[in-house]
């Protein structure tokens, strides 16, 4: 790299936050994602957006207006100093950048990549008004990956405050709930079902999205904080709930153990080999490695031509990762348009770039199998858009008479998830009329010192959601067990000139001087 | 986490095999009709097997393998008192109901006969008049004779080719039964489908309450990836949350014999390429 030409735009950032800067003077043009050509990274698993260099990441820092009521703090979930990280960016402080965003973040490198920041802050950003908005999302990567490159991690002190809680499920919600309460003193343990922790970010979330060192790497943060994770442990079954707090002497207990239950649509066929849940083809190559079949013992047996229903992110997922296995044709069948499609607009834009066919309006009414068990094709009905119904979405109807054949031998159901039923078989929890768990706004479940967050609790949504419902059921736990409020952070007053008013510490400007005799 | 230690292991045949596992919370936890998902190394699969036995004081989950397949024969040969498997989760599953039956057939074939034992014992413990019906090929594979004969009040061993008990399958022991007993509650059988099937054929004449346990593919086991789905009354039950134990006069069989031929090909190259490795390794 020209260390005179980062010089020279060093320099002008510096100008630039001294002069006020406007919606005129700051870089017109977003800094592109660099990314893996799209011919070469459908035969490959590693990462598909490569993450910015430290020139991109200053001249989107450049970018930011630094609002003086900033609201894209407001539009993220757990409230990240967005414009105060990214001062600190411009400033070439990048560890402090990185103390800011793990100040409200643990995982700033899983959401700079899985965050729908389009819904959230840069959705809001007002250089968005006028300009592309400032790219938040991959500035959040690119201080989080260097974080992980310098082996930065912020390890506060702890006063150990005695109290025991238990984390149910090491999926965002229970990780970010786990670095709360281990931050305020508690002594905390996850438990796991499966044999590695990371729920949905391991199982759900292929590595050509987010890799599995950068998980690895966010969870031994956590244990850096002296959280302790206990894997193969299916809570419910091996112990309940009631057992935890009254046999195993814990005084809190979080449940986020996600939705997960995968919904089927109930249409002829759907038994036949080579219908498979999203989830399950997922699991199967994300968590246990069935593309590297016969070196890991578990199979998939991918089709040729693969048929993926839904247009959310984990179909998106599904038909990636088909094809990355080798499948010959990926479609996606959805009864919507591309408009109503809920997935994040970089991975539609991505699985478009690698060739996925996308097949709008258009429903599968019937699975017709091969005569031996094995899917052949499916029977689907074209749609159009009809009224909007209650999610304000125009309602597709069928079109009468437009039955057709699609050719297939794989069909993947991505069409959302229901609760999982395990802790509502064992416990006395109280859940709603679709099984999910019941909480109130501090997210206290009917069971005393018993909270939950996530999809367990609103249904599948996305990581950063689940990240601040395990932060606000944290939050609950405390005022629960009567724990000082440990969230405000202790930042000195800036020393100097600036720090001091007509010569006294901004710090001290209400104290008066005693004289100790 | 160093694993889940195996403390003890005894060979019934040579495909048949006892673990004992020292895992004191499953022990504690585990009931009649659940089972666990094992791990052998961090390459393997992950595959469910009923629990066969607990014992609580001891601290220890017994595990009945039939080695049949990749990951079953590769545990013949590496699972040893003193070693360790990587992975083992459980108990899963609604534990099975042992009711108020007064008078039950226990009915266990193959892979079937270990998980039936807890089953029997324990509507012995409940009271019940319990009748054990255990099918094998021949005499040489019977295990646990003595043990179902301590909880059982009448015991009838069935082998293919008559060299112990009576010649035949498990379904001429229910016939024989049923005949001796017009009371009989409930009908429990646990083994291969076609057993299964063959099984509740038996009693839907009789109109008596059969339970099964079913065995389909699985991946976590916790409700998670919907590949163990069943056809249980026209409805999609997912066998590791909603079951193992169904009604089995409402269980689709052929469907379920269908979905365990989905990986065939797969398992059978999985098989030939570790025996061929095995080979090399041997010859």
């Amino acid at each position: 790299m020209g260390l005179g030409a980062l010089g020279g735009r060093l320099s002008a950032v510096d100008g630039l936050t001294m002069t006020k800067k406007t919606i005129r003077t700051i870089p017109q043009q977003r800094a592109a994602m660099p990314v893996q050509d799209p011919d070469v990274r459908i035969a490959n698993f590693r990462e598909v957006a490569l993450g910015f260099t430290l020139e991109d990441a200053l001249v989107e820092c450049a970018r930011c207006l630094d609002c003086p009521k900033p609201v894209c703090v407001a539009g993220c979930p757990v409230g990240i100093d967005i414009p105060g990280f990214i001062m600190k960016v411009a400033a070439q402080d990048y560890r402090g950048a990185y103390e800011i965003l793990s100040e409200a973040n643990l995982l700033p490198a899983i959401c700079g990549r899985v965050c729908p920041q389009e819904d959230q802050c840069e959705g809001v950003c007002p250089v968005g008004e006028t300009l592309e908005p400032v790219a938040i999302g991959r500035l959040e990567r690119w201080v989080g990956d260097r974080a992980i490159a310098e082996g930065w991690s912020v390890r506060p002190y702890i006063e150990r405050n005695g109290f025991k809680v238990g984390v149910i499920g090491s999926g965002p919600a229970g990780m970010a709930c786990a670095a709360d309460l281990a931050k305020a003193g508690c002594d905390v343990t996850i438990y796991e079902a499966l044999h590695e922790p990371g729920g949905v970010l391991r199982y759900g979330i292929p590595a050509f999205r987010l890799p599995n060192e950068v998980i690895d790497a966010e969870i031994a943060n956590l244990t850096k904080l002296g959280v302790a994770i206990t894997c193969n442990t299916l809570v419910g079954r091996l112990f309940t709930i009631e057992q935890m707090l009254d046999e195993m002497g814990y005084d809190a207990v979080f449940i986020g153990s996600g939705a997960g239950s995968p919904k089927f649509m109930g249409i002829p066929g759907e038994s036949l080999n080579g219908v498979l849940s999203a989830n399950e083809l997922l699991t199967r190559c994300n968590l246990m490695m069935a593309g590297k079949f016969p070196d890991y013992d578990t199979p998939l047996h991918l089709g040729r031509r693969i048929a993926v229903i839904g247009a959310g992110n984990t179909a998106m997922d599904a038909m990636r990762v088909s094809l990355r296995l080798g499948a010959t044709k990926v479609c996606c069948v959805y009864r919507r348009t591309e408009a109503e499609s809920p997935a994040r607009k970089e991975e539609l834009h991505h699985a478009q770039e690698e060739g996925i066919e996308f097949h709008w309006l258009t429903a599968p009414v019937e699975i017709l199998g091969d005569g031996e068990g094995n899917v052949r094709a499916m029977r689907c009905l074209r749609m159009e858009l009809g009224e909007p119904d209650d999610s304000g979405r125009r309602r597709p109807v069928p079109i009468e008479g437009s039955e057709y054949e699609f050719e297939t031998d794989m069909v993947v159901y991505a069409i959302g998830t229901n609760a999982n039923p395990i802790l509502g078989q064992t416990s006395k929890l109280k859940l709603n009329k679709w099984g999910y768990i019941e909480t109130d706004e501090s997210l206290a479940t009917s069971m005393a010192g018993v909270y939950a967050g996530g999809d367990i609790v609103t249904g599948a949504a996305t990581v950063i959601l689940a990240m601040g419902a395990g932060r606000r059921a944290a939050r609950g736990i405390k005022d629960y067990l009567a724990i000082r409020d440990s969230e405000a952070v202790y930042r000195p007053e800036r020393t100097g000139a600036e720090g001091s008013l007509f010569g006294i510490d901004r710090a001290e400007r209400s104290f008066s001087r005693l004289r100790v005799a | 986490m160093s694993g889940f230690p195996i403390v003890a292991r005894e060979d019934f045949s040579d495909t048949t095999f006892l673990l004992e596992i020292r895992h004191p919370a499953m022990a504690k936890a585990a009931r009649p009709g659940q089972f666990v998902i094992v791990m052998t190394h961090d390459h393997g699969e992950r595959i469910p097997l009923t629990i066969a036995d607990f014992d609580r004081g001891k601290g220890t989950v017994t595990l009945v393998v039939q080695a049949v397949g990749k990951t079953t024969k590769e545990m013949r040969e590496a699972c040893r008192a003193g070693s360790a498997l990587f992975g083992m989760v459980g108990p899963m599953g609604v534990p099975s109901r042992i009711g108020d039956a007064k008078k039950v057939v226990c009915v266990g074939g193959g892979l079937g006969v270990a998980p039936i034992f807890p089953q029997a014992r324990g509507f012995k413990e409940s009271g019940a008049y319990v009748i054990g019906v255990v099918g094998f090929r021949s005499r040489d594979l019977v295990f646990w004779e003595d043990k179902f004969r301590a909880c059982c009040d009448e015991f009838v061993i069935c082998t293919d080719d008559g060299s112990a008990g009576i010649k035949g399958l498990v379904t001429e022991g229910i016939k024989t039964a049923i005949e001796r007993h017009p009371d009989i509650d409930e009908v429990v059988a646990i083994g291969p489908p076609i057993m299964m099937k063959a099984c509740v054929e038996t009693t839907r004449p009789h109109r008596i309450k059969t339970t099964v346990s079913l065995n389909p593919i699985m991946v976590d086991g916790t409700g998670m990836c919907g590949g163990c789905r069943v056809k249980v009354g026209g409805k999609l039950r997912f066998a590791c949350v909603d079951g193992p134990d169904f009604d089995g006069h409402e269980v689709d069989f052929d469907d379920l014999m269908n979905r365990l031929r989905r990986f065939a090909k797969e398992e059978r190259w999985a098989l030939e390429r570790w025996a061929e490795g095995c080979r090399r390794l041997t010859g």
